[in-house]
């Protein structure tokens, strides 16, 4: 029980020493608490969403950069020696590290999810495609391009530019929306502690007078609000991490058939990035009074 | 101590008082008496460099208050007690702990002994735990006393602190006061009951200034 008080009185700011000269605001104190804590689940999150978005893009640029698909369409009786001609075009192209036909049954577990596991792959007309995978010194594939048209003409040559680059510009847009929304949840932070400050100067006039009166400067004013708001919004903000780090915790975990949404989480030291909020938020707590303090003191003379 | 020349005070466009000149010297003990709103609470303000004069100048210690930052003002302060009639106190802290506030306001640590000793010179050493809200008027005109000497001030002002106390009480303040200047404390005091500055005169040599038609002037054989 006195475990619990002394706690209290940690996170109520009227522990000891310095803070005991600002009254305790009750439900204001616990409003500060409690919006300091919302803010700091949603930052975990936020932060979340940027270190997954952040994988994703640097996983989608580099195994997607390296690798092009040759698909070759052509009739059944033809496909077998367009395939032949294909493998030797690419057997003389420089840049390419190695390439390998897709066998029927890859084919058919690619068409597996729209068509079903029994699909007669044989006897219909489905392109055949080439994995092909570059070398350091790269691929042109334009030349190769133009070699293929008048040795394969079925031939269609994908480097998956066209289709990797908005996906990673939508992952860079996405972490950067997380890292505005990090920004804004600190910022709603700080507006709201210096609401609440700016409220608590107001209510605590007479106890500035008294404090004026006796000898007090005002920086030991200031210094007396911005612990008290400093401590509440670190206390808010660590059970709000805490919250938030279990809600991450609860989620399913990464899978391929989930994709990006189970991707969702902290992976290895990720986990000790939401540990920063905490004093982040205190940082940002402690600015905001001590501006608002400041302010509010200068002009009540 | 506190030196005053040629200093006046108004607001409203109208002068509440103009042309003071007075020096209190260290040790001294001054009454000011006057009507009432005749400014003596105003006067006590600027002693105490809670107000700005609006013309002449104010110097306390040797400094002057036009040249002041608000951290020397604060500074000021810490040398000079104040005890007001309606005495404030936080009230969500005991008596003891009002009491030694202007010790943890200037960063000083607390004698246990010391304030107890205090605690009993003002007779409320049986009343350190209690809150404010709880205290007679008389109670809290001692805490404030308690709480201005606490820093061992140069100068104790009081303004009317037996103003809401009955006779005996009254006559109990001005004792603890005389008691103060008695250990070389420099005493202003404002009041208006001419009883008091009349028996004070028996105790202490006392000069008594009177704020009446804008103006202060040294009482005389009238009192």
């Amino acid at each position: 029980m006195k475990r619990w008080s002394q706690i209290k009185s940690l996170v109520d700011g009227t522990g000891s020493g310095l803070q005991v000269v600002v009254p305790p605001s009750g439900a204001t104190a616990w409003l500060t608490t409690a919006t300091a804590g919302a803010m700091a689940f949603l930052a975990v999150f936020a932060l979340a969403l940027s270190l997954a978005t952040t994988r994703l893009a640097d996983r989608w640029s580099s195994e997607l950069a390296r690798t092009a698909t040759l698909r070759i369409s052509a009739t059944t009786s033809e496909l077998a020696a367009q395939v032949a001609a294909a493998e030797t075009v690419l057997a003389t192209t420089p840049g390419i590290a190695s390439f390998r036909v897709f066998s029927d049954a890859e084919e058919r577990a690619l068409l597996e999810p729209w068509f079903g596991p029994d699909l007669p792959v044989d006897a219909l007309p489905i392109p055949k495609l080439i994995e092909i995978v570059e070398d350091d010194t790269g691929l042109d594939a334009d030349a190769l391009r133009l070699r293929l048209q008048g040795e394969v003409p079925g031939a269609v040559l994908d480097d998956h530019t066209r289709w990797r680059a908005p996906l990673v510009q939508a992952a860079n847009r996405l972490r950067l929306f997380a890292l505005l929304s990090m920004a804004l949840i600190l910022a709603t932070l700080g507006g709201m502690v210096t609401l609440a400050a700016h409220a608590s100067l107001a209510a605590n006039g007479q106890v500035i007078r008294v404090l004026r009166l006796i000898g007090a400067t005002d920086s030991f004013i200031a210094r007396a609000f911005v612990r008290r708001f400093s401590g509440r919004a670190v206390a808010g903000s660590a059970i709000g991490v805490i919250l938030g780090m279990l809600a991450i915790l609860a989620l399913p975990s990464a899978s391929t058939q989930g994709g990006f949404l189970t991707g969702l989480g902290f992976v290895g030291a990720g986990w000790i990035l939401p540990l920063l909020i905490p004093p982040v938020a205190g940082l940002v707590a402690y600015v905001a009074t001590r501006m608002a303090s400041g302010r509010t003191l200068r002009d009540m003379t | 101590m506190i030196e005053l020349n040629d200093v006046g005070y108004g607001f409203g466009g109208g002068d509440l008082f103009s042309s003071i000149t007075l020096d209190i010297q260290p040790g001294s003990f001054h009454f000011l008496t006057g009507p009432s709103g005749a400014g003596k609470t105003t006067f006590l303000r600027l002693c105490y460099l809670d107000l700005q004069a609006s013309k002449g100048e104010l110097r306390i210690f040797g400094k002057s208050f036009a040249e002041m930052g608000r951290d020397d003002i604060a500074m000021v302060r810490r040398r000079v007690g104040v005890v007001h009639q309606n005495c404030q106190f936080l009230d969500h802290l005991s008596v003891a702990d009002n009491v030694a506030l202007p010790l943890a306001v200037s960063d000083l640590a607390m004698d246990n002994d010391n304030l107890d000793q205090l605690l009993d010179w003002v007779g409320l050493s049986q009343r350190r735990r209690a809150m404010p809200p709880e205290l007679s008027g008389g109670e809290r005109q001692r805490a404030a006393l308690a709480r201005a000497v606490i820093m061992s001030p140069d100068i104790l002002i009081a303004d009317e602190p037996t103003g809401n106390v009955d006779w005996e009480m009254s006559q109990r303040l001005l004792h603890l006061l005389v008691e103060l200047n008695a250990m070389g404390k420099t005493i202003l005091f404002a009041t208006h009951d001419l009883n008091l500055i009349r028996a004070a005169k028996a105790q202490v040599s006392a000069r008594v200034l009177r704020l009446r038609n804008k103006r202060l002037q040294l009482a005389g054989a009238d009192l």
